[in-house]
């Protein structure tokens, strides 16, 4: 432990800095949650780890099966279902951070009222322990690269932009998600369908050309197309819209920003009102 | 020497209501703020109601102490005198209202026994999770790893999941890991209230051990004993405001004059334990309702003769068919001493088999032996010898003093009454 300092405890009032020593000083308990959050969303089922890959596998095959097959929706060049799961991967981390994470403060009250220690770690941590989810994810899409022999670009070295970028965007809306959740328990019931209507605005079952040019840069103000679109463009090739994964980048900065801040804000009341 | 902990002016502020979740949705907030603008339009606020329209009120105002180094200081008071909400602020789960609190040295705080937990995670994974949360490092805790575990007793259980634990085991292990934090200032909440008695003893003898190597406590307890053996200073709260501050000694006799003079006030027949303060966490409200009648069956209104019959009626749930169940009832003194211990498991002719949903079930006890005081009546549920629901203070019985032995004589020393007779030679 560090040694004695002065701490003074007084109300506060408005905007607050985000307090990085702090956070900095107390990461080896930030790996505890991340571990132990891992350690317990299989426990007592069958499939165990199996859940990280089965939930994009069930939808890529859905989804070629309707898309694909039925409505003929066509690839700008990959066999549909490698597009479908390299999307999949990230939307579904994306789609899980953010459904886990608003839930977090919520599910873990007694953490929240009877110990302190940086409230941000709750919803983060929920969202480090689905990283595991994607690198089995990730690996996954590489094995079926080379399933259907599909050759890897030098751009694969950009996955871990995209990454930066999802996972910053999920934060930010699971930090203000989690954070209102508290007070109003709408989240739990508002935050499902909003990720359901998310999948379809994303393009992750559609190629970015099925949307009219003149929307394309509008559909960077969610921050998960230009991820999507860049994440498979560097991994299975193809010309990225830099000008939409730009766009993205900054919305997820600018969400990520926001969340840390509103959280910052709102995290005084938590053990009041939980 | 500079005090390590300074209040001053504290108060904290809680608006009533707002910790009811449940009922807290967006719809709610926007309604109550038009029912809000509405009625100051109409006739301005009145007190007690903010702007907002909800009502509030001070659980802790204008507190100002400080506590020097070393001294092992307890908090009492009743419930609701702002015990907990003062404990919050010092561990910074909550903020002041006003006022502010300057501390010196690393502060620990245990609000509760195995914060953290997890039930799925081992014993094992748990000492590590519940120490660093608690403030240690992971090398800290490797170090201490087989002090803990010797502590709690429970090498055996190392990698069983703690949700196969009994409640006893389950309070072990979370006070093995307190007791071996190493901060200069210890902020305890009334954890030792549940575990069995030999453990308890140990969990004291260990804070003592702490207290007298000059590090500063901060002990908040029902347990008068605990809080005159361990403790030289004590703080009486009252209504959110200090009401006593001095030796612990003095401080514990000012809480029993506070308690005896208050609790006649609202003393009733029938205890509501679905909705009882003080629930820990780990359970869940499967206690409903106690009731206390004397022996011809009329509502005992808290005071009681000595030696006279009762009869406790017992309202409960059980989740799941269930035959090993047992309704557990204390009677507890005012020194957290459990006098006389009632339970339904020590009924010889218990054959009821198996039952499920909500039950009620009557304990008599014929010429309850017990002196003239205060006791306060604990209430539990144990099914397959796993405590599942606690209310540690489910409401006070007064037993007050009679001619028991038919002399004119009124026993009121030692803790029980019991017939004798005798012969001079």
């Amino acid at each position: 432990m560090k040694s004695s300092a002065e701490l003074i405890l007084k109300p506060r009032l408005g905007w607050q800095p985000i307090n990085v020593r702090e956070i900095y000083e107390s990461r080896e308990l930030f790996r505890f949650l991340v571990l132990r959050d891992i350690k317990i969303r299989y426990k007592q089922t069958i499939l165990g780890g199996l859940w990280a890959v089965f939930q994009p596998l069930t939808a890529m095959l859905v989804f070629t099966l309707f898309f694909n097959r039925l409505a003929g929706i066509q690839t700008d060049g990959p066999p549909y279902p490698l597009f479908a799961f390299s999307g999949l991967v990230l939307w579904t981390f994306f789609a899980n951070s953010v459904s886990m994470s608003s839930n977090s403060l919520v599910g873990n009250q007694v953490l929240v009222s009877k110990v302190y220690f940086p409230r941000i770690f709750i919803p983060l941590a929920s969202i480090g322990a689905l990283g595991l989810d994607l690198l089995i994810g990730l690996l996954l899409v590489f094995g079926m690269m080379i399933y259907y022999r599909w050759p890897f670009a030098p751009s694969v070295l950009l996955i871990p932009i995209y990454v930066l970028g999802t996972l910053l965007a999920a934060s930010g809306a699971g930090l203000i998600l989690s954070a209102l959740n508290v007070s109003f328990r709408d989240v739990k019931y508002a935050v499902p369908f909003f990720i359901q209507m998310g999948l379809f605005i994303s393009p992750v079952i559609y190629p970015l050309q099925y949307v009219p040019v003149r929307y394309q840069l509008l559909l960077g103000l969610n921050p998960m197309s230009g991820m999507i679109v860049g994440f498979r463009h560097s991994l299975l090739g193809g010309s990225t819209d830099w000008g939409l994964v730009l766009a993205s980048l900054a919305t997820s900065v600018i969400l990520f920003l926001a969340g840390l801040f509103i959280f910052r804000r709102m995290e005084r009341r938590f053990a009041d009102i939980i | 020497m500079a005090p390590v902990i300074e209040a001053h002016q504290l108060s904290k502020k809680y608006e009533l209501g707002a910790s009811r979740p449940s009922e807290d949705s967006l719809r709610e907030v926007l309604m109550q703020n038009l029912r809000a603008s509405w009625r100051t339009l109409r006739r301005g606020t009145s007190a007690n109601l903010d702007a907002s329209g909800s009502k509030w009120m001070w659980a802790l105002r204008d507190l100002n102490f400080s506590i020097e180094p070393g001294d092992v200081v307890g908090i009492i008071g009743v419930n609701g005198a702002g015990k907990s909400t003062l404990l919050k602020i010092l561990s910074r789960i909550t903020d002041p209202t006003e006022g502010f609190v300057r501390l010196q040295g690393r502060v620990a705080s245990l609000l509760e026994v195995g914060t953290g937990f997890h039930p799925d995670l081992t014993g094992r994974e748990n000492i590590f999770l519940n120490g660093v949360m608690l403030g240690m490092t992971k090398a800290e805790v490797q170090s201490k790893f087989d002090e803990i575990v010797a502590f709690s007793e429970l090498e055996k259980f190392l990698d069983t999941p703690v949700k196969h634990y009994s409640s006893g085991m389950y309070v072990r292990l979370g006070f093995a890991v307190a007791a071996h934090l190493d901060p200069e200032i210890l902020i305890v909440d009334e954890v030792l209230a549940v575990g069995d008695m030999a453990f308890q003893k140990k969990c004291l003898g260990k804070m003592g051990q702490f207290g007298s190597s000059g590090r500063t406590i901060l002990f908040v307890s029902h347990n008068i004993a605990a809080v005159l053996n361990l403790c030289e200073k004590g703080i009486v709260l009252q209504q959110g405001g200090i009401s006593f501050q001095g030796d612990a000694k003095s401080a514990v006799n000012h809480y029993v004059g506070l308690v005896t003079g208050e609790d006649k006030k609202n003393v009733l027949h029938v205890a509501d334990l679905w909705n009882a303060r003080g629930r820990l966490a780990q359970y869940r409200p499967w206690l409903y309702k106690l009731e206390l009648y004397n022996g011809d069956g009329k509502p005992l209104e808290g005071e009681i003769g000595v030696g006279s019959s009762i009869r406790v009626h017992v309202q409960f749930r059980l989740q799941e068919p269930s035959s090993n169940f047992d309704i557990r009832v204390n009677f507890v003194d005012l020194y957290g001493q459990v006098v006389f211990a009632a339970r339904s498991s020590y009924e010889r002719n218990r054959h009821w088999g198996e039952r499920s949903g909500q039950q009620e079930i009557v304990c008599e006890i014929p010429n309850l032996p017990l002196t003239p005081a205060e006791y306060r009546v604990e209430a539990a549920l144990v099914i397959d010898d796993k405590c599942v629901d606690y209310v540690e203070d489910a409401c006070r019985l007064t037993i007050v003093g009679t001619d028991f032995y038919g002399t004119g004589k009124v026993p009121s020393l030692g803790f029980f009454v019991h017939e004798q007779s005798w012969h001079l030679k």
